[in-house]
Parts: C-alpha cells; sequence; structure tokens
C-alpha cells in the first residue's frame, strides 16, 4: 500500500525517533510512504485560533499538493491530523471559504478541489492494514507489558470518525495485537496541556501531574503516545512536574510506532528507543 | 368484453397536488388505450370521491378502474369496496401508487409529473389484462395465542378470556410477571409495583379460559389469519405440575447457588427455584444448567425432600401444537448493556448501578430487603442519575426510551426518602408528558433534587480535588450555568436505554412481520393500526413494537385484545384469491415445482401425473411460476401477460 506522507515539523527534530520508527514500522508492513514535496508547516491548532484564514490557508496549499497523487494523506502528528482534516471539512462545507482559499492558493498556482482523504498512521494501521495482518508479523510478544494507551485530546476530537469520540479503543486494540495488556485509566482522551506549556505553565503542569497520576496508579509500565506533543510534554516535562507536586514519577514514554517496532523485532536503534528522557525501566528492557 | 376502464387521480390534498400537475397527468391519462373517462379530484377515498367512481361504473358501463393515489396498503380495501358497491368485481381494480413512490420522494415538479404518468400507465396496461376473481371465505379459528406474560400480555389475555374466549399465554421464563414484577413503585402515583400485578398474575392462573404455557418459547407458526398452527416448546422443568404446590422445601435444602437473574445478579437464588415468592405458576424449575444432579449425577436432595414427590429427573422437553385464529406477540424489551460505554465504568466501578438494579435494591423483596446500600453495605451519602445511557445517541440508540427522566425522578424521591442522600439528576432534557407527570417532576424540583442540564461524559475513580477521594467522580458540562463541573458521589445509576430483545429478529421471523431501523416490530400504520402488523391476523403491543411506560403498554395489550376479538367475532375471513394455478393441460409432472414451494402447497397427483395447488395453503408467492419449465403455472392477478403488460406501459 502506497501512501502520501506528511512528517509535520515536530518529526523532523525534536520527535525524529517517532518519524524513524513509524517509517520503519510501515515498511516491514508493507506500507510505502512517500513524503509530500515542498511540504509546509501545518500552522498546528495554535494558528487556528489566532487567524483562521491563513492558518486555513497554510494547510489547504499540503492539501492542494497531496491532492497531484492519487493516494489516503497519512499524518503521524494528531495535532497535524487535526488541523488538515478540520482544514478539508471546512472547505468541503463552506463554498464561500473554498473561493477565498483557493484565490491565495492561486498565487502559487495552485487550487484545491476537496479529494484528499486524510488519515491518521494509527488509523492506517489499525483500519486500513488490520490487526490480523499486524498480529501475524509480531515476532515477540510483549506478554505482560502493562502499557498506558494515551490517545490525547486531537485523535479522535469530533467527527473524524475513525474511532468513538468519548471513548475510543483502536490503541487498546493495537496494544493487545502486540501481545501487551492495555491498562484502563481515566483521562485517556484528556488533553496533555501541551499547547498551553507556553501560556499557561501552571496549569499544564497540574494537567500532566493528573494524567500521570491516573497512569502510575493504574500499574501502568509504559505510556504510549499517537502525538509528538503529547509525548513531548510527558516525557520532557515528566520529572519536573513530579518535583513539583512530590511525586516520583518514573514512566517511561514511547511512540506508540516504537512500541511496535519492539514486538516487530526491529532494531532498538532504529527505532530510537534510547532518545526519550525518563530512563527505560526493567520492564521494557526485557524486549531491547 | 373490450375494457372499459376509469382513471381516477388523487391531489392527497397538497400530498400529490402540489408536486404532480394532476390536470396535466389527468388529460394523458385519458388518451391512454382503452381509458374512457380520466379525472382528478381533491380527495379519492372521501365520500364524494367514491361516489364519482360508483356512478361512473353505472353510467359509463366501467369493466375496469384505476385511481393514482397513494400506497395499496393505506386504500387499496377502501376502493375495491368502492367498485364492489358499482356492482364490479374488486379484482378488476388496480391501484397507482403517485405518494409514496411518486410525488414525497420527487424533488422537481416536472419529473413528478413524468413520473406519474408513467406510473398509471403501466397501472392502465395492467387493468387491460384483469380478470375478475373471487374471494374465498374461511372460519376463523376463536382461540388466540399470545406471546410473552408481562403485563401487557397478560392485559390482553385477561381482556380476551373475559370475554370468553380462549387464550393461549406462553412465557419464557418460570414465572410471568415481566420486568413490572422487578419494580418497586411505578410513577408517578408511588404505588407498589406488586400490589397492582400480582392479582392479574393470580387471575391469569385461575381463569379458566387461559392455557398457560409458562418455561416455554414458540418455535414455529404456519397458516395464515384466522387458522394459524403454532408449535410451542415447553421446556423440561423436571417438576411434576400436578404434584409440587410450590411449598419450596427442595429450594431450602438445594445446596446449589446461582446468581438470580430475576434480582439483576445482586442476589443469590438455589438451582432448584422459583425466580420470586408471588412467581406464577406457583411451581419451582431446575435449572439444568447449575442442577449437579442433571449435570454429574449427584445430590439428588431435593427428590429426597419434596413431600410430594413432584421431582422428576427424567421429563423431558414437549413440543405442543395448539390452533388459533390470531396472535399478539408482547414479547418486551431490554435494557442496553452499558459496558458499551466504558466511560462510564458499568462493570468496573462495583457502586455504579443500572437502572433494573437500583429497582432490585429498592424492592422490599429484593436481595437487600429494600434497603439501599452501596456494595460495602452501608447508605451512599450522594447518589448521581445518569440520563440517556445508550438513548437519544447516534453511536447506539437515536429515539428516546420513554421512559428513564420519570423513573428517575422516582428513584429520587425514593432515594431521599429512604436514606435523606443528596441527589443529583444528570439530564438532557426533562421529558414529562404523561397525565400527573409534570406535577410529578415539579414535587421533586421541591424536594430539593440537584437538576443538572448535561449529559456526564464521565464516571471515573481518580480524584483529583480535595473531597474526591474514594468516590464516584462524574464530569459534566453543566449547560444551564455554562460550567465544567466535577461532582463526587457514593453510588451512580445509569438511566440505560430501552432496547429491542436480541431475539426480536427471530420471532420476526417465526410470526412474518418486520422490525424496523431501530430493532423493533414495525405496527402496520403508526397512528390508525398501531398494534396491527403487515400479516393479518398477528398483532404487537406494548414495548416490542417500542419504548413506552406501564399505562401505555396496558392500553395497546387491551387494543390488541379488542382487534383480536374483533378479528374473531366476524366468525370468517376473506382470503385474497392470489394464489396460483397449474394448467393440468400444460403441466409435464417434472415437480420441480414441487421441491421448491415453501409452502409445501403442492401435491402431484399420481393419477393424471401432474401436480396441483391446494390453494388453502398456497400463499401466492409465484416461485412455481417462476420455475416451471412448461409455464404451466399461472399466479392470480400476477398473471405473466398482467406484468409484462404493466412494464410496456411504464416504458410507454
Amino acid at each position: 500500500m502506497k501512501y502520501t506522507y506528511y512528517p509535520g515539523c515536530s518529526l523532523e527534530v525534536s520527535s525524529k525517533s517517532y518519524s524513524d520508527s513509524a517509517l520503519a514500522v510501515s515498511e516491514l508492513l508493507g506500507i510505502e510512504l512517500v513524503e509530500l514535496e515542498d511540504w509546509n508547516c501545518c500552522g498546528a491548532t495554535v494558528y487556528l485560533s489566532y487567524e483562521e484564514l491563513i492558518s486555513f490557508s497554510l494547510c489547504a496549499r499540503n492539501l492542494a499538493l497531496a491532492e497531484k497523487y492519487d493516494r489516503d494523506l497519512a499524518v503521524p502528528c494528531s495535532s497535524c491530523y487535526t488541523s488538515l482534516k478540520k482544514t478539508a471539512t471546512y472547505i468541503q462545507e463552506n463554498a464561500e471559504l473554498r473561493d477565498k482559499i483557493n484565490q491565495a492558493l492561486q498565487a502559487a498556482g495552485l487550487e484545491y478541489k476537496g479529494k484528499v482523504n486524510i488519515k491518521h498512521l494509527l488509523e492506517v494501521y489499525v483500519n486500513d492494514i488490520g490487526l490480523d495482518v499486524i498480529k501475524s508479523k509480531v515476532k515477540r510478544e510483549l506478554k505482560g507489558l502493562k502499557v498506558a494507551p494515551y490517545y490525547g485530546c486531537q485523535i479522535v476530537r469530533p467527527l473524524h470518525g475513525f474511532d468513538d469520540p468519548e471513548s475510543p479503543t483502536s490503541l487498546d486494540r493495537l496494544t493487545e495485537a502486540l501481545g501487551a495488556t492495555p491498562i484502563y485509566f481515566p483521562n485517556k482522551t484528556s488533553c496533555c496541556g501541551s499547547s498551553l506549556i507556553a501560556t499557561n505553565e501552571e496549569l499544564a503542569f497540574r494537567m500532566q501531574k493528573d494524567l500521570l497520576l491516573c497512569v502510575s496508579g493504574n500499574d501502568a509500565e509504559v505510556i504510549i503516545t499517537v502525538c509528538p506533543l503529547c509525548h513531548m510534554a510527558l516525557d520532557a516535562y515528566q520529572k519536573k512536574v513530579g518535583k513539583m507536586y512530590g511525586f516520583n514519577f518514573k514512566i517511561p514514554v514511547l511512540h506508540f510506532t516504537q512500541l511496535m517496532g519492539l514486538a516487530l523485532e526491529i532494531p532498538s536503534k532504529k527505532l530510537g528507543i534510547k532518545t526519550g528522557l525518563v530512563p527505560l525501566n526493567k520492564a521494557l528492557m526485557a524486549y531491547i | 368484453m373490450e375494457p372499459k376502464i376509469g382513471v381516477y387521480i388523487c391531489h392527497c390534498g397538497t400530498n400529490i397536488a402540489g408536486k404532480v400537475n394532476v390536470e396535466e397527468v389527468a388529460e394523458f391519462a385519458g388518451k391512454l388505450p382503452y381509458v374512457v373517462v380520466s379525472k382528478a379530484y381533491k380527495f379519492m377515498c372521501s365520500d364524494p370521491g367514491q361516489n364519482l367512481i360508483v356512478e361512473d361504473i353505472k353510467k359509463l358501463k366501467l369493466n375496469r378502474v384505476v385511481v393514482a393515489a397513494c400506497s395499496p396498503t393505506m386504500h387499496e380495501p377502501t376502493f375495491r369496496r368502492t367498485c364492489q358497491e358499482g356492482r364490479l368485481n374488486q379484482y378488476l381494480f388496480q391501484m397507482a401508487n403517485i405518494r409514496e413512490h411518486c410525488s414525497w420522494v420527487t424533488e422537481d415538479k416536472v419529473e413528478a409529473s413524468e413520473k406519474a404518468k408513467a406510473i398509471i400507465a403501466g397501472a392502465v396496461y395492467k387493468a387491460t389484462y384483469l380478470e375478475p376473481l373471487e374471494v374465498k371465505k374461511v372460519k376463523i379459528n376463536p382461540h388466540t395465542l399470545i406471546v410473552g406474560g408481562g403485563i401487557t400480555g397478560i392485559q390482553a389475555a385477561l381482556e380476551i378470556a373475559d370475554s370468553g374466549h380462549k387464550v393461549y399465554l406462553v412465557e419464557k421464563e418460570p414465572s410471568i410477571g415481566g420486568h413490572m414484577a422487578q419494580f418497586d413503585k411505578t410513577f408517578p402515583t408511588l404505588d407498589c409495583s406488586a400490589c397492582i400485578l400480582t392479582p392479574k398474575m393470580v387471575q391469569v392462573a385461575q381463569h379458566q379460559n387461559i392455557k398457560l404455557f409458562s418455561y416455554s418459547e414458540v418455535l414455529e407458526v404456519s397458516g395464515f389469519v384466522g387458522n394459524f398452527k403454532a408449535k410451542i416448546l415447553k421446556k423440561a422443568r423436571y417438576i411434576d405440575p400436578d404434584k409440587c404446590n410450590g411449598c419450596g422445601e427442595c429450594a431450602l435444602k438445594c445446596p446449589i447457588k446461582v446468581l438470580s437473574e430475576f434480582d439483576e445478579k445482586l442476589g443469590m437464588r438455589r438451582a432448584i427455584y422459583k425466580p420470586f415468592a408471588q412467581g406464577v405458576p406457583n411451581l419451582f424449575t431446575i435449572d439444568k444448567e447449575h442442577c449437579t444432579k442433571l449435570l454429574k449425577d449427584k445430590c439428588g436432595l431435593c427428590e429426597k425432600i419434596c413431600p410430594r414427590g413432584a421431582i422428576d429427573y427424567e421429563q423431558k422437553d414437549e413440543i405442543i401444537e395448539v390452533s388459533v385464529g390470531a396472535i399478539i406477540l408482547a414479547t418486551g424489551f431490554q435494557i442496553f448493556d452499558a459496558r458499551q460505554m466504558p466511560q462510564y465504568g458499568y462493570g468496573r466501578l462495583g457502586n455504579v448501578i443500572t437502572s433494573l438494579e437500583f429497582e432490585r435494591l429498592c424492592s422490599a423483596n429484593g436481595p437487600t430487603g429494600g434497603k439501599i446500600v452501596l456494595k460495602d453495605g452501608t447508605e451512599p451519602k450522594s447518589v448521581g442519575i445518569l440520563h440517556c445511557i445508550g438513548s437519544r445517541d447516534d453511536r447506539f440508540h437515536p429515539y428516546c426510551s420513554r421512559v428513564c427522566c420519570m423513573y428517575a425522578l422516582k428513584y429520587s424521591h425514593l432515594i431521599k426518602e429512604k436514606t435523606g442522600a443528596e441527589v443529583y439528576q444528570f439530564y438532557v432534557d426533562m421529558r414529562c408528558f404523561g397525565k400527573g407527570y409534570e406535577e410529578f417532576y415539579n414535587r421533586l424540583l421541591e424536594e430539593g433534587v440537584h437538576f443538572v442540564r448535561g449529559k456526564a461524559a464521565e464516571v471515573t475513580d481518580f480524584a483529583v480535588y480535595k473531597g474526591e477521594e474514594g468516590k464516584l467522580i462524574v464530569r459534566c458540562e453543566d449547560t444551564a450555568i455554562g460550567a465544567i463541573r466535577r461532582i463526587p458521589l457514593d453510588m451512580v445509576i445509569l438511566a440505560n436505554a430501552l432496547e429491542a430483545k436480541d431475539d426480536a429478529k427471530e420471532l420476526a421471523r417465526i410470526f412474518s412481520i418486520n422490525t424496523g431501523a431501530d430493532g423493533f416490530f414495525i405496527e402496520k400504520h403508526p397512528k390508525l393500526a398501531p398494534v396491527s402488523t403487515t400479516t393479518d391476523g398477528v398483532f404487537i403491543a406494548g414495548c416490542c413494537q417500542g419504548c413506552k411506560d406501564i399505562p401505555d403498554a396496558v392500553a395497546q395489550g387491551a387494543a390488541a385484545a379488542s382487534e383480536a376479538l374483533s378479528l374473531i367475532d366476524r366468525g370468517e375471513v376473506e382470503i385474497e384469491p392470489y394464489t396460483s394455478i397449474i394448467n393440468a393441460d400444460l403441466c409435464s409432472g417434472c415437480k420441480t415445482c414441487i421441491e421448491l414451494c415453501p409452502y409445501t402447497a403442492i401435491e402431484f397427483d399420481e393419477e393424471k401425473k401432474v401436480s396441483a395447488v391446494n390453494d388453502a395453503l398456497c400463499k401466492g408467492c409465484g416461485t412455481c411460476v417462476a420455475a416451471c419449465p412448461s409455464g404451466a403455472a399461472t399466479a392470480q392477478h400476477f398473471t405473466d401477460k398482467q406484468i409484462f403488460s404493466e412494464i410496456e406501459g411504464v416504458l410507454a
């Protein structure tokens, strides 16, 4: 299967390990990810809340570029996914907006007709490839590993339609397919607070504290994320948040593709497993 | 005789005339072959509309009539009667549906008019070849079969039995009573459910006109209106009903404990049991899934103890066939499994319970003797009731379950009365539409119940703030004050949706009726035939037709009974002559049709070496007509000639 791949800015630098592991896993599953040529930043949700029209135009440029190929667009970052999907939906529903945006795109000799099908990488694996296929490719079952499947707030938020917005299960099911045990914890679709870190640090840290408490209180041995921003928030700030509230959090955070890579026996170096800031624990080291 | 066709086009107010240019269509129809008159009128089904047809039949000597109006399921019988009034054989009438098939579903007026013309031309072309047929009359069996012994079935059974007619009442469980037997009190009057139900249950048991088949199921139904045959599976109880007097000695000694279905698995019963003390019939039943005597031939205590020797481990399932004229289905509902919405924690958080579990907790004959308690046995100090769990939700059931708002109010009152706890209602809209319901709502407002307008998002045991530790926290958006709230509570009751039973589709197949998109049985007409179905002689009542409260269910039970009685008292029923006939001169005796006939209505005449249709059994499905290699089989009123001509008309 061939997809156009939109990595997004985070995966270029701060979450390089997400990109590396996603490409390695996809290759093993027979998915060809062809990077979209000349893509630009999606503007993320921050821009959307500040200036919609410009933000939509930024996203629409990417969509117009992707429309040249008769392929679905695979997106690993929940924030990019939401921005692109939201833009596509608005353009579809609002003819006036579509005309305005296409006017802007014309300056670059582009036009978006509304035909691109946008999919999060999780959706590609679970729905397009299928859990049965993934299960058949697992070489090392992650037996007994207690995984907190953290969805974050953007991937299923409303109308995306590939999973239940209130209680999604795709990541849980994927975890099970790898042989690991998904644990239940409240807040699995709550916001990680990452976009607040710059503007309201205290609130952001409080949200992260709640999340980490939920996860550790339910005996998770590792958190998996589907968004580079969630990963950053939970991994990079974990120590600081713990210190602030008097907890000693030590829960490794992996991109879900890294966990898949371990089960598929991809060398951990290729997956960038050790690039996280929270040190790996015993439970995980058993698979490395 | 040359066909003389009259075409009548109905405006149906603006239903048809709003989209179809009726005058233009009437002019078009007037020019079709053999049409001698073509008229449009505001309401053809009205008296003057029908008179128009009768007069034309007489004056113009019409020998075929086509009415272009609504669906034949709506008014074909009406216009057939009209034809009979004009002394024209009713099968020389043809209906053209230009409402459901045309005006209601076509946006463009020009297109709608063109489509109407095609439909009418088809009808006229078919009418040219219609032949007069004679209606058959069949005697009606005066007995009625009622399936389901909840309050609806009980009401229907008593109404019919009291009028002097025999009823077979079939109930799947060991006792009748249904869900109502599980309830503590009923809204809005707060009268005790058992006190009003159990006398009726006893009446059923004692009524000489009611034959009760409890612990039984209907396996198969054949026949047609007035003449059904039903096969009933009477499951083995391993108890001789003539000897058992319900003393209960056996259950006291039985060593096997099983979670009680009647108590929603909050309490225990024994492997030999009666679901509840007031159960009817007053008989015990051995549960073969759990009884060690039946499973492993160990124990046998009950046989030793029973003072009347009523235990019979050798008893076998029985199949009994009954003949009835009418059937009433009152098979009820089940509640939505809240495990499908893990965000509410049902099955994971012990003190999150369903509505029926609360009914059993609250009931004086329930597992706690009517005490409202938490899993640890203590009384709750605060209780939340979450509305619309599975109802009014596109992911599960888009419909409103109609009873939850009211029982939530009832629960609030009972909780306050019994425990003094604070009660929070998390509602979307309060729907208090029935008699005395709004008044009951007002009463609860005054009793100090907290009404939070907002569907709960989640029930969690993860404490964030002080005071939340060890509690169930309901997160919701309170849309009345525009704030996100976290409310810590001791107990959460889920108002689960009412839904069609898992076996509704299977039942629908057995009784040849249909289920709708919501899973419930479909009535013949939502307003004017609410308890009839498209299968004559089969009626539906109560929650198997859709969500309803006790007053509505009882009213429907009585309505279905009156429909059944009206049918029975007719004494005989007319059968459509749409059977197939086999032309003995053309039949080669290959027997293809005999193997294919789904109603075993075709027999082989060994002497003449030809097949012959038994028209009492034939349903006119047409399978034999399509299969017959020599073209000997014909479906009356749907002959090849008529159908090809109709197609020609549509395409002309």
